[in-house]
Formats: C-alpha cells, sequence, structure tokens
C-alpha cells in the first residue's frame, strides 16, 4: 500500500479506506487466501477471494436447501415415561411468543429464521444474474437489505443454544438430536461461507456504475 | 503519525454498505444510494443512550426469573444466575462456565468497554488508540453471543410440553434479557470507531 496523489471521487475506485480509522490507501489485488490489514488500527482491509461466483451459487443454493431441512424437522425430540414430543426451529420461536414477552420472539424469529431465510434468497438471487454476468434486477436493495441483515443473522448461536438445550433436557429425560439438527449445523457453515463481507466484490465485478 | 493519509485530509469518505469512496460532501452513496456520513451521525450521544437503556434493562434481566419449571406437581422458578449455579452445582461446570460467559461475562463486557470508549473519545485521549480499536471490534464480534439464553429458554419452553408431569415457561426476565442485547448491539452499531483517531487531529463533524 503506497501513498500517492489524492483521488477523486469520481475517479476509478482503485481506494480502500478503513472503515475503523479513516486510513486511506490504494488498494492492490490480492491473492487468494491473502489479506490486507490498515497499518493504523490492524482491522482487516480486504480478503482476497477464496471462492468464485460460481461457487458462490451453488453453496446458496446447498444452503437453501439445508434451511428447509432445518425448518422442516425437528432439530430435538424428547421422552419422558412414554410420553414423545419435538420442536422445531419455528416451534421455538412460537413458544416464546406468550403473554408479555412476545416482543422477544419477534428478535429470536428474525434471529433464527427471517434473517437467513432472506440472506439465502437474496443471495442467490444477486448470484444467478452475477453467474451470467448482469445486474439483477433490484441489485442495490438487495446488496443494501444483506448489509443490514448480517449483524442480526444468528445461527452460530442458535446452535449452540441447541446443544446447551440438550445438554441441559438430558438430565431430567431422553433426549434425542432430530434431522433438523445435522441440517442446521452444515447451514451455519455455509452461511459463514456466503453470506459475509465479501460479497460487497459483486459491486467492483459486475461494474455496477453511479447513477 | 507514520505517515498514513486520512481519507478526511483527502475530502473522502467512505460507504459503510458498499465500501465505495464517496465525495465528502456527498448525502447519498452514488453507487448504492446509501446515507453517507463523515462520521456518524450524534455518535456519542446515541451509544450512551442506547448503552443506559441497555444497563437499565439489565437490572430486570437479573432479577426477574426467566423460566418457570414445573416437574411432578413441584414448581420452581429460574432467573439467569440461578441457572448456571444449577448447572453447576449439577456437576457440568463446562455448561455453566459457558452459559456465564454468554449471559453474564459478555454483557458486563460490552458494558464496561464501551463506556471506556465513549469517556475516552470524549476527553479525545490519545492513549492506546489502536488497542482500542482492537477492543471496539471484539465486542462487535462477541456482542451477539449473549442471545444464547434466549434461544435456550425457548427450545427448553416448546419442548417439556407434558400437560400433569412437566412443563416449562418462559417468564418476563428473558423478554428484558433479550432487550438488553438488541440495546447493547445497537450502542456497538451506533458507535464510530474513527472517533478514536480524530483525537489526533481537529474535529471532524
Amino acid at each position: 500500500m503506497t501513498e500517492s496523489p489524492p483521488p477523486h471521487a469520481d475517479s476509478a475506485q482503485h481506494w480502500i479506506i478503513c472503515e475503523h480509522c479513516d486510513s486511506l490507501y490504494e488498494s492492490q489485488a490480492l491473492n487468494k487466501g491473502e489479506t490486507a490489514y490498515c497499518l493504523r488500527c490492524a482491522a482487516v482491509l480486504d480478503r482476497g477471494h477464496r471462492m468464485s461466483i460460481e461457487q458462490l451459487l451453488a453453496l446458496s443454493v446447498a444452503a437453501g436447501i439445508l434451511f428447509i431441512f432445518a425448518n422442516v424437522f425437528p432439530v430435538i425430540s424428547i421422552s419422558m415415561q412414554g410420553l414423545h414430543n419435538a420442536v422445531t426451529l419455528w416451534g421455538s420461536v412460537h413458544a416464546l411468543a406468550q403473554g408479555q414477552i412476545t416482543l422477544i420472539a419477534l428478535v429470536a424469529g428474525l434471529a433464527i429464521i427471517f434473517a437467513p431465510a432472506l440472506q439465502i434468497a437474496l443471495l442467490f438471487w444477486v448470484l444467478a444474474h452475477a453467474h451470467r454476468g448482469e445486474i439483477a434486477p433490484g441489485f442495490r436493495t438487495c446488496m443494501r437489505t444483506l448489509e443490514h441483515l448480517r449483524p442480526w443473522s444468528m445461527l452460530e448461536v442458535c446452535l449452540l443454544g441447541i446443544l446447551v438445550a440438550i445438554i441441559k433436557l438430558a438430565g431430567m429425560l431422553d433426549v434425542h438430536p432430530g434431522v433438523g439438527l445435522w441440517a442446521m449445523a452444515m447451514l451455519m457453515v455455509l452461511i459463514v461461507l456466503i453470506a459475509g463481507k465479501d460479497i460487497r466484490r459483486l459491486w467492483d465485478e459486475l461494474g455496477v456504475e453511479p447513477e | 503519525m507514520n505517515g498514513i493519509p486520512f481519507a478526511r485530509e483527502h475530502k473522502v469518505t467512505l460507504c459503510h454498505v458498499c465500501s465505495y469512496v464517496c465525495a465528502e460532501d456527498d448525502e447519498a452513496c452514488p453507487r448504492c444510494e446509501s446515507a453517507v456520513h463523515p462520521r456518524k451521525p450524534d455518535s456519542l450521544r446515541r451509544t450512551w443512550a442506547f448503552l443506559l437503556a441497555g444497563l437499565i434493562f439489565y437490572i430486570p434481566a437479573n432479577t426477574l426469573p426467566v423460566m418457570f419449571t414445573t416437574l411432578l406437581g413441584s414448581s420452581s422458578e429460574n432467573t439467569i444466575m440461578s441457572g448456571v449455579i444449577e448447572f453447576a452445582e449439577g456437576g457440568s461446570w463446562d455448561i455453566a462456565i459457558l452459559i456465564f460467559i454468554a449471559s453474564v461475562l459478555v454483557p458486563c463486557i460490552k458494558f464496561l468497554v464501551l463506556g471506556m470508549l465513549l469517556v475516552t473519545c470524549q476527553r479525545r485521549s490519545q492513549w492506546a488508540m489502536r488497542e482500542r480499536s482492537r477492543l471496539y471490534r471484539f465486542i462487535e464480534l462477541i456482542g451477539y453471543w449473549s442471545m444464547l439464553d434466549v434461544l435456550v429458554v425457548a427450545l427448553v419452553a416448546a419442548l417439556v410440553q407434558f400437560r400433569g408431569l412437566s412443563t416449562i415457561e418462559p417468564r418476563l426476565g428473558i423478554l428484558f434479557f433479550g432487550l438488553v442485547v438488541v440495546m447493547t448491539m445497537f450502542a456497538a452499531m451506533s458507535f464510530d470507531p474513527r472517533l478514536i483517531w480524530d483525537a489526533e487531529v481537529e474535529d471532524v463533524r
């Protein structure tokens, strides 16, 4: 990263600004697996892309299928003195939606169902078009929504929650992990791979121009 | 400091949504049409507000019960701490520590670190800027793990529904606990880490 003449906002985007300390750098192409760090505050500036658009698209399709599995099948089932019960993700959100605490059901629903679902759908939409070299209709809105959803998607926390719930209940009754749990575990890995900040590369790669 | 130019010295500003380099006086990013600001608007005041709201909710979150358990006729109410103690006494030290970290330690660290960042930024302190930057990124990273307890209560309450034998119901405390997490997340989002480095120079809008 080098110092150079001041950039103009309308010139081509050869600049990177560190979002954590406002340092300005000239951007350089990175290879796969390389990471650029800010010299002033040590934040990550940019990463070399690990996957192609095609691979990302394939993973988003896989994530869509796993999402359906994770939501249709129960994540935990229990039995006690001949009685059985099972819970899906939706069932657990619904359990919070009682009386005074309904508000927290909305937050939980956003975190473990709604945000991941929308992320997968939007990623599929923009990636499917990007794959053919096109800019998807509504591209700007999709990309902005993806940025705002990211902090609220909490599948990792949900997975840990399921494991804790299993151990918590294992003391008092018989607990069996369900198909939904395995789907959830794989889905979590895929979401980490596809829904990160890396997707911002589409702005440059598709050559989206300011209006 | 070591000659790296600041973006504002060159009259440009970062778009937080698409990383576009915008002109300083742009009000919306020309590429993605999101609002851009040289600094997040009213960052310190908004962060204080969310942080204090989180602190206030933290009191009922810990004193009110989060879960109501009926097991074969006997019933009990659990707060977050009593849940942790129950695990520890039952011998599951690992789970007790995990829940303690997610539900008690993480929110407390967030309160302390954000409070410290706000005070040092207001005093325009030049102390340990790099480390304070790192701390901010750290609390951004760990913040949402506190949702763990909310999700555990949701799962357990949905599962244990054997009428007459055993039932578990969520209670008001979990609402406040969830709100603490949401408030501290908003607080971390409204804090602008670039303010840490503004101490070196003149005020930026």
